[in-house]
């Protein structure tokens, strides 16, 4: 993955607007968050391959970004974004990574199934 | 006799901390070990650092870091079952007994190793666990393997008291380091072992001896 390129992702969340998209979306702490600190309550949650369509999605903030998708009944939202796979099969693979490496948040798009 | 060894685990990695110096050792005296690996660890947060794999990639990137491992070990054996890293507690439980069921029956081993269920930390660890406790469990008393159990949770010793069962894998010390290298995007295999020479008296206090609780069913 490399960085975030923001105008290269704004471009992609254009031409993804306006048709039904699978998407994959994911927070997660990690599952021994709570047995290497007793004070941290362990979260996470993803959703894999729902079908989604929004008529505007952008990217904002100075990194790490935030993606915004309004849909007809509601939003998706996504906090955190720092990298992206330049794929090569058209999707939009977007990924937070902490301070260790390790992935936090995950906002994925594709005409296919994950 | 030999022993024929059956390990299940749900996640690539989970045989290289626990226990690959045990089964090295057995190897080496001619043990034949099948590894029912549950998932492909798809979900997990490590991607490497700096990232060699993302979210897409991973699964391809652990399934050949688990062939690695096992190839380190010595395992003749490998079976990835297919399921969905995270996912394994919410399968029906006759789906995940069935699997499980179907490699007991072809192998028939003489010594079982899985996670010690409820002390295990990660739902997939004690869905597994539990999984294999309930195969085993119907079988007749007599045609029962053992079965050693990993569990570490913080509330284990209190619970089922020490391990009772300790191998000394100072022999098998480049196994286990090598096995546990092989899973590249998860482990940084420095901050393991530090820079320590792998045949130094450290290195041989800290890792030394891998640990087991004998299940004893109802």
């Amino acid at each position: 993955m490399i960085p975030i390129q923001k105008d290269a992702i704004q471009k992609q969340l254009d031409a993804f607007a306006n048709e039904p998209l699978y998407i994959h979306l994911e927070l997660t702490m990690g599952a021994y968050a709570a047995h290497f600190d007793s004070s941290k309550h362990p979260a996470a949650n993803f959703i894999r391959n729902a079908v989604i369509q929004y008529s505007q999605g952008s990217i904002e903030g100075h990194g790490p970004y935030r993606v915004g998708l309004k849909l007809e009944h509601g939003w998706v939202y996504a906090e955190g974004l720092t990298h992206a796979v330049e794929d090569e099969d058209g999707r939009i693979i977007l990924a937070g990574i902490n301070s260790e490496g390790k992935l936090v948040v995950a906002f994925q798009l594709s005409k296919q199934p994950f | 006799m030999s022993e024929k060894i059956l390990v299940v685990f749900p996640h690539p990695d989970d045989e290289a901390f626990g226990l690959s110096g045990t089964l090295a050792k057995f190897v080496a005296e001619g043990a034949q070990v099948t590894y029912a690996c549950l998932t492909l660890g798809e979900m997990g947060r490590a991607l490497g650092n700096p990232p060699i794999a993302n979210r897409e990639s991973l699964p391809l990137i652990r399934k050949e870091e688990l062939i690695a491992s096992c190839q380190a070990i010595g395992i003749q054996d490998l079976r990835m079952l297919g399921f969905m890293d995270k996912t394994v507690e919410f399968e029906p439980k006759e789906v995940v007994d069935a699997a499980i069921r179907s490699i007991y029956e072809e192998v028939k081993p003489t010594l079982v190793f899985t996670f010690f269920p409820g002390y295990s930390v990660h739902p997939d660890h004690d869905a597994t666990g539990a999984s294999v406790i309930r195969v085993l469990q119907e079988l007749p008393a007599e045609e029962r393997p053992k079965v050693l159990c990993i569990g570490f949770s913080h509330n284990m010793v209190q619970d089922n008291g020490e391990p009772d069962v300790s191998i000394d894998i100072t022999n098998y010390l480049v196994q286990k380091r090598n096995a546990i290298a092989a899973h590249q995007s998860q482990f940084q295999i420095s901050e393991m072992f530090g820079n320590e020479d792998i045949h130094s008296e450290e290195v041989k206090q800290r890792f030394g001896k891998e640990k087991f609780w004998t299940y004893s069913f109802q």
